[in-house]
């Protein structure tokens, strides 16, 4: 059976097409792209959140997005042990849903990041499959609201279940700092404890084509579809 | 009835906004002026013939769902 997907669009998504291409190339199934004013979501195995500013990052990154009437549907997705990828801004709205722990806050140095950064599998999930443990991943980002926290209590639960997919790490060939933007621990990435949800503020849509510098980003749809 | 409602960071949350504020009045002499911190302020209108229950039930649930967001930021009603 082909492996189905769809990417949402919100006013602000500026990464969709980039997601649909992804998923296009990657996955050779249909993917269906959905306006965020959509009632329902087709039957599909995979929803990605794309990278943007939706609404404007208005009252705080992802806040707007995560009401809009698509929303319910996407729950009842990952309610129903499908997979759903948030990417950057689809982080942060999978958050403010509060589908994933925590939030993202400022850059710790208030800069906006959009560069190549350095991460690593921390545990074991199915969106992490085919990387291997200790495996240096580079994965552009470009953000600027990505510095992961949540109180000590949640830190300890995502540790306990397992639930931290990715974190920043140091390049090999590269002098960018181990931890980019002040994230607790480095967290680039969370799953839910189902770990049928992930979020993740490095873009893999941006690293997967042999025009891009890397291609690593391929990894996390070739674990899914494995 | 104006409505004014302060939305800030919890204290135990990095406000690097503040800290850069406070750098440049340090900057341009005012040596007093520590601890910034900067929130936001939302002004809306509601109207007068609401009840004080009514209206302080409709606050708090539209913070909850959607003005604040409870795992980093705190909101006050002001007066």
């Amino acid at each position: 059976m082909s492996f189905k997907s769809a990417v949402i669009t919100f006013p602000g998504s500026n990464c969709d097409r980039d997601a649909l291409c992804y998923l296009q190339d990657l996955t050779k199934g249909v993917v269906y792209n959905i306006w965020h004013e959509e009632a329902s979501l087709p039957r599909v195995d995979l929803v990605i959140l794309p990278g943007g500013f939706s609404f404007g990052d208005y009252l705080r990154s992802g806040a707007m997005a995560s009401k809009s009437k698509i929303i319910n549907d996407v729950i009842k997705h990952a309610n129903d042990d499908r997979y759903l990828l948030g990417i950057c801004n689809g982080f942060q709205i999978l958050t403010e849903i509060g589908l994933l722990e925590g939030a993202l806050i400022q850059n710790k140095n208030l800069k906006f990041l959009g560069k190549n950064c350095f991460i690593k599998k921390k545990f074991k999930n199915n969106f992490n499959l085919s990387i291997k443990q200790d495996q240096v991943l580079q994965i552009p980002v470009a953000h600027n609201e990505g510095n992961f926290y949540c109180d000590n209590e949640t830190l300890k639960s995502l540790k306990n279940n397992e639930q931290i997919a990715f974190e920043y790490c140091k390049g090999e060939f590269s002098n960018s700092e181990e931890n980019i933007n002040g994230s607790i621990e480095a967290i680039a990435g969370i799953t839910n404890k189902k770990k049928n949800i992930l979020g993740m503020m490095p873009h893999p849509e941006r690293a997967y084509s042999d025009f891009h510098p890397s291609q690593d980003g391929k990894l996390i749809i070739e674990s899914l579809i494995s | 009835m104006r409505i004014k409602i302060l939305i800030r960071l919890k204290s135990q949350i990095l406000e690097p906004q503040g800290k850069v504020i406070e750098q440049s009045l340090n900057n341009l002499g005012f040596n007093e002026f520590n601890n910034i911190r900067q929130g936001k302020l939302i002004e809306l209108d509601l109207p007068d013939s609401l009840s004080k229950e009514e209206k302080d039930q409709k606050i708090d649930s539209a913070c909850k769902k959607l003005l604040v967001n409870d795992i980093i930021e705190e909101y006050e009603v002001l007066g």
